[in-house]
C-alpha cells in the first residue's frame, strides 16, 4: 500500500472541511482534502435560509450575546457556554472574511448583508422581540457558501483528493491518529494518507432514518469511522427534525419561509402554532414547532386525505418576495410538491434534518476521549468541525442558522489551531505496519465477502428501524425494542454481500462501507436515547415528559466498548459574559 | 411496463459499451429518473453505476443525457420524458466514460479553474462586509447559481470539437458573473486572458446550454455579455 504524506488532511469537502483547508492553504502548509464526491456536490450545497450572526446590518445595536442567549436557550441549557460564546463572538469577523471571498450575499438598501427573522432569534435576550439575524443569499445562502469557499481553496492551490473516499482511521501503538486509509474510487486504489493532523469533517448522517431531508451521502462515516477506532461519540441522541419537509418527498423548505412572514396551518385551516407558543408562533425552536405538528396530526388535524401531514402557507406574501426571497423554494416545491406556493400551500411534515452530537471536541477542534474517571483527554492527531463534531453550541436542539455558523467558525478555527500547532513543529507520528493492516480490515473483509444480504435491503430496514422506534416521539420499550432489532441486525450489516468486486469506480462498493457507517451511527443513537431518561430538547419521551435538571443537565457519551454511555459535564463558564442560567424554556 | 435502457461499460470487463435492458413497474407513480436508477440499483442490478447526492437538483451529481436530453436525473419526472413507455439514459456526451453513466470531467473543471472563479479585488477589505447596492447585487442573478452539473457543456457541439481551448457555457457564465461583480477588480485582466480566437468566440450562439440548464440559466445570454466587453475594449 502507497503512503502519501501531507502536514494537514481534511476528511470531507463540505463548509467545515473547505473552512478549515482553506486557513491551511493560506498559510502555506501542505494541505489534502480527501472528499467522496467533488467539493460542490457536499451536502452543505443544500442550506437554504441563511448564516446567522449578529453583523448588526439589520439591527444596528444587534449584540452577539443576545445570539448566544438564544443559543443557550434553544439547546436546552446542554449547549457549552464557552464554544457557544465564542462561535457567536467572533462569528461576525468569520462572516466578514466569507464577504470578502466574494460570497454573493442579499443585500439591504444601504448595500449592507441582508438578514432575516430565523426561528428562536431575540432581540435583549429574549425581551425585546423577534430579531432578524439570519445572513442570506436569497434562499441558496449554502450554495454561495460551498462555492465561494471551493474558489477560495482553487485560488490556495489545496490539495484536492476528490471522489477518494476515507474508510477508516489510523492509530498507533500510543493511542495517537497518524491517518487515514483511503479509496480512490475512480481506480480502487487503496492508499494510507499520512498527516500531522487529520481533520474529520464528515458531515452529518440523516440517512439513518427512512425520511430525511439529507442527502444519499450524509451516511455518519466520521462517527462510524471514530466509533470503530474507540473515539467516543456525544449527544447522539438528539437528532433535529426539521418541521418543514416536504410531504412525501422530504426535501427541505427553509425555515426562511416563516421567518418572511408564512406559517403553518391545518386542516381546517387554523394557524396551529398560536396555541402552542403564543409570543414566537410559527418561529420557534424547531423541535417546539415539530412536536406541535406531530400533535396537531395524531389529534386529528392533519392534511391530506391520510391527515398526516400540515400545510405551509406563503401565497399571502405575494409573487414578488416569493420570486426575490424564496425563489430556490418556489422551484423546489413546483418541482417535489407539485404545488405552486404563490397560489396555495406547500404541504409540510417534520423531517429528520440535523445531527447535533458527534465527536466531542474543544473549540479548537481537537477530538476529545472521556476516561471511567470522567476526566477529558485530547486524543492526539485527530480533529473534528462541523456536524460530525460537538463542540457543542447546538446542545439538545440546534436553532436555524447556526449550523452554516457552527461549520465555518468552527473549521477556521480547527485551521488557526492547527497552523499553529505546526508552526510550533508538531512530529509526524509513525505507525507500524500492524496499525495499518488493522485499520484496512474491514475493507479487507469486505473485498472477501461472499453471499450475504443485499445492500440496499439491509440499509432500508435500518432506516425503517430508526424511524419507528426514534422519531419525534420516544417511550422506553418501543426504543428498546428498536435496540433489539439491531442488534439482530449488526451481524447481518458486517457481513454485507458484495457482489460487484471491479475496481473502476465501484459505487456498490462505497454505499456497503456507507452502510456500516450508518449502522453505527444507529446503534449510539438508539442506546443513548434509551438512556436519556427525560425529555429535553429534541429528545422527547412519552415515559419521561419532563426535563430533569437534576440527572440530565449533561451531555451524554456513548463508547462502542461494550456500548456503554457516560455523562460528561457542560460547561457554564463563558469568559467574558455572566452564565445563562437554565430556566424554563418557553416561546 | 416502462422499457429501461441504460448505458453500461465497464473498462474492465468490456471492450465496447452497449445498452442493458430492464423492465421497470413505476406503479402508475410519476417518479423522478434517479429514483428509477435507484431501484433498479437496489433491486435489479448493484453494479448499475452514476453519481447521485442531493436528489433535489442543487448538487449537481446527477447530469445525465435522458431520452437524448441532458438534465439532472434527480429532477426529471417521468411524465416530462417518457413517451411510448421507453426511458434512455446514457451519460453526458463528450467526456470519456469511466464506467457506466460516470464521465471524466477533468477537462470540464480545467475549463473553470481557467477563468479563475474566485473574487479579485487588490484594496485592504474594510472591517465590515464590502458595500454592494441591491441593484448591483442583481447583476449576479442567473449566474451565481450554476451548480457545475456541465449539463450545457456537454451540449455543446463547440465543446465537443473544442474542450481543451473553448471554455464553454458553463466556465463563461462563471467567467461573466465574476466581470459582473461590482467588488471585482479585474476586470482588465479577466478580458485579457480570455481574448484569443477560441475561449470565447466558438460560441456560436446556437442555445443548447440555454435549452438544457436544469437551473434555468441563461449562458448564452452572458457570453454575449463577454463579446461585448471584449469589443469595446479593442475599440
Amino acid at each position: 500500500m502507497r503512503t502519501i504524506s501531507f502536514d494537514g488532511v481534511i476528511v470531507g469537502g463540505g463548509g467545515a472541511g473547505m473552512r478549515a483547508a482553506l486557513q491551511l492553504s493560506q498559510s502555506g502548509y501542505k494541505t489534502a482534502v480527501i472528499s467522496k464526491v467533488f467539493p460542490t456536490r457536499s451536502h452543505t450545497v443544500s442550506a437554504q435560509g441563511g448564516i446567522t450572526c449578529a453583523i448588526a446590518s439589520s439591527d444596528p445595536n444587534d449584540d452577539w450575546r443576545w445570539h448566544m442567549y438564544d443559543t443557550v436557550k434553544g439547546s436546552d441549557y446542554i449547549g457549552d457556554q464557552d464554544a457557544i460564546e465564542y462561535m457567536c463572538s467572533v462569528g461576525p469577523e468569520a462572516i466578514f472574511e466569507l464577504e470578502h471571498m466574494g460570497l454573493p450575499f442579499s443585500r439591504t438598501e444601504e448595500g449592507r448583508i441582508y438578514q432575516r427573522p430565523f426561528g428562536g432569534q431575540s432581540k435583549d435576550y429574549g425581551k425585546g422581540g423577534q430579531a432578524a439575524r439570519t445572513c442570506a443569499a436569497a434562499d441558496r445562502t449554502g450554495h454561495a457558501l460551498l462555492h465561494t469557499l471551493y474558489q477560495n481553496n482553487v485560488k490556495n492551490e489545496t490539495v484536492f483528493f476528490n471522489e477518494w473516499f476515507a474508510v477508516d482511521l489510523v492509530k498507533n501503538q500510543d493511542g495517537a491518529v497518524t491517518g487515514v486509509i483511503a479509496i480512490c474510487i475512480e481506480t480502487g486504489e487503496t492508499v494510507f494518507v499520512k498527516s500531522k493532523a487529520t481533520v474529520f469533517a464528515t458531515g452529518g448522517a440523516g440517512r439513518i432514518y427512512a425520511s430525511t431531508t439529507n442527502a444519499h451521502i450524509n451516511t455518519g462515516d466520521g462517527i462510524g469511522m471514530g466509533l470503530r477506532a474507540g473515539v467516543p461519540v456525544q449527544d447522539m441522541e438528539m437528532w433535529q427534525f426539521h418541521p418543514t419537509g416536504i410531504y412525501g418527498a422530504g426535501t427541505l423548505v427553509t425555515e426562511g419561509c416563516r421567518g418572511e412572514g408564512g406559517y403553518l396551518v391545518n386542516k381546517d385551516g387554523e394557524r396551529f402554532m398560536e396555541r402552542y407558543a403564543p409570543n414566537a408562533k410559527d418561529l420557534a425552536g424547531r423541535d417546539v414547532v415539530a412536536r406541535s405538528m406531530v400533535l396537531e396530526i395524531l389529534e386529528g388535524r392533519g392534511c391530506g386525505e391520510h391527515g398526516d401531514h400540515v400545510k405551509l402557507k406563503l401565497d399571502h406574501l405575494g409573487e414578488d418576495v416569493l420570486e426575490s426571497r424564496l425563489p430556490g423554494i418556489c422551484e423546489l416545491s413546483r418541482t417535489f410538491a407539485h404545488v405552486d406556493p404563490v397560489k396555495e400551500p406547500i404541504p409540510v411534515v417534520p423531517t429528520c434534518h440535523y445531527m447535533m452530537g458527534g465527536i466531542p471536541t474543544n473549540v479548537n477542534g481537537q477530538a476529545i476521549t472521556v476516561d471511567e474517571q470522567g476526566k477529558d483527554h485530547i486524543i492526539p492527531g485527530l480533529y473534528a468541525c462541523g456536524e460530525v463534531a460537538c463542540v457543542s453550541v447546538h446542545g439538545a436542539n440546534r436553532l436555524g442558522g447556526n449550523s452554516l455558523l457552527d461549520l465555518v467558525v468552527f473549521g477556521r478555527a480547527s485551521g488557526l489551531f492547527i497552523e499553529s500547532a505546526l508552526r510550533e513543529g508538531i512530529e509526524l507520528r509513525e505507525s507500524a505496519q500492524s496499525d495499518i493492516d488493522v485499520a484496512g480490515e474491514r475493507l479487507r473483509h469486505l473485498n472477501e465477502s461472499s453471499g450475504g444480504e443485499n445492500v440496499a435491503d439491509l440499509r432500508r430496514e435500518l432506516q425503517n428501524t430508526m424511524q419507528n422506534h426514534f422519531g419525534v416521539f420516544r417511550r422506553g420499550d418501543f426504543m428498546q425494542e428498536g435496540i433489539a432489532k439491531l442488534a439482530e441486525l449488526r451481524g447481518r450489516v458486517e457481513s454485507v454481500s458484495l457482489d460487484d468486486k471491479s475496481d473502476a469506480f465501484n459505487t456498490a462498493r462505497i454505499e456497503a462501507l456507507e452502510l456500516q457507517n450508518l449502522f453505527e451511527v444507529a446503534e449510539a443513537t438508539a442506546v443513548v436515547a434509551e438512556a436519556r431518561n427525560e425529555s429535553r430538547g429534541a429528545h422527547a419521551r412519552e415515559d419521561f415528559t419532563e426535563r430533569d435538571d437534576e440527572n440530565w443537565l449533561c451531555h451524554s457519551v456513548y463508547h462502542s466498548e461494550g456500548k456503554k454511555v457516560s455523562k460528561r459535564g457542560v460547561n457554564f463558564t463563558p469568559s467574558t459574559v455572566e452564565t445563562f442560567e437554565p430556566q424554563i424554556r418557553s416561546y | 411496463m416502462l422499457q429501461v435502457s441504460i448505458y453500461r461499460y465497464n473498462p474492465e470487463v468490456d471492450n465496447a459499451p452497449h445498452m442493458q435492458e430492464f423492465e421497470f413497474d413505476t406503479e402508475g407513480k410519476d417518479l423522478m429518473v434517479l429514483d428509477v436508477l435507484e431501484a433498479i440499483k437496489a433491486g435489479h442490478d448493484s453494479s448499475v453505476t452514476y453519481r447521485r447526492s442531493c436528489r433535489e437538483g442543487v448538487c449537481g451529481s446527477d447530469g445525465l443525457n435522458i431520452n437524448g436530453k441532458n438534465g439532472l436525473a434527480c429532477i426529471t419526472p417521468l411524465s416530462e420524458t417518457v413517451k411510448n413507455d421507453k426511458l434512455v439514459v446514457r451519460p453526458l456526451p463528450g467526456l470519456p466514460v469511466i464506467r457506466d453513466l460516470v464521465v471524466d470531467m477533468s477537462l470540464f473543471y480545467a475549463q473553470y479553474e481557467k477563468i479563475q472563479p474566485f473574487l479579485k479585488n487588490n484594496s485592504p477589505a474594510p472591517a465590515i462586509e464590502r458595500l454592494q447596492s441591491p441593484e448591483d447585487r442583481s447583476q449576479l442573478d442567473g449566474l451565481y447559481e450554476c451548480i457545475l452539473c456541465a449539463c450545457c457543456s456537454t451540449s455543446c457541439p463547440s465543446f465537443w470539437w473544442n474542450p481543451d481551448r473553448f471554455i464553454g457555457p458553463a466556465g463563461l457564465l462563471q467567467a461573466y458573473r465574476f466581470l459582473a461583480d461590482t467588488r471585482d477588480t479585474a476586470t482588465d485582466e479577466r478580458l485579457s486572458k480570455l481574448d484569443d480566437p477560441f475561449s470565447v468566440f466558438r460560441c456560436h450562439g446556437i442555445q443548447n446550454c440555454v435549452n438544457v440548464c436544469p437551473k434555468g440559466l441563461n449562458p448564452t445570454k452572458a457570453i454575449g455579455h463577454i463579446r461585448t466587453m471584449l469589443l469595446n475594449r479593442a475599440t
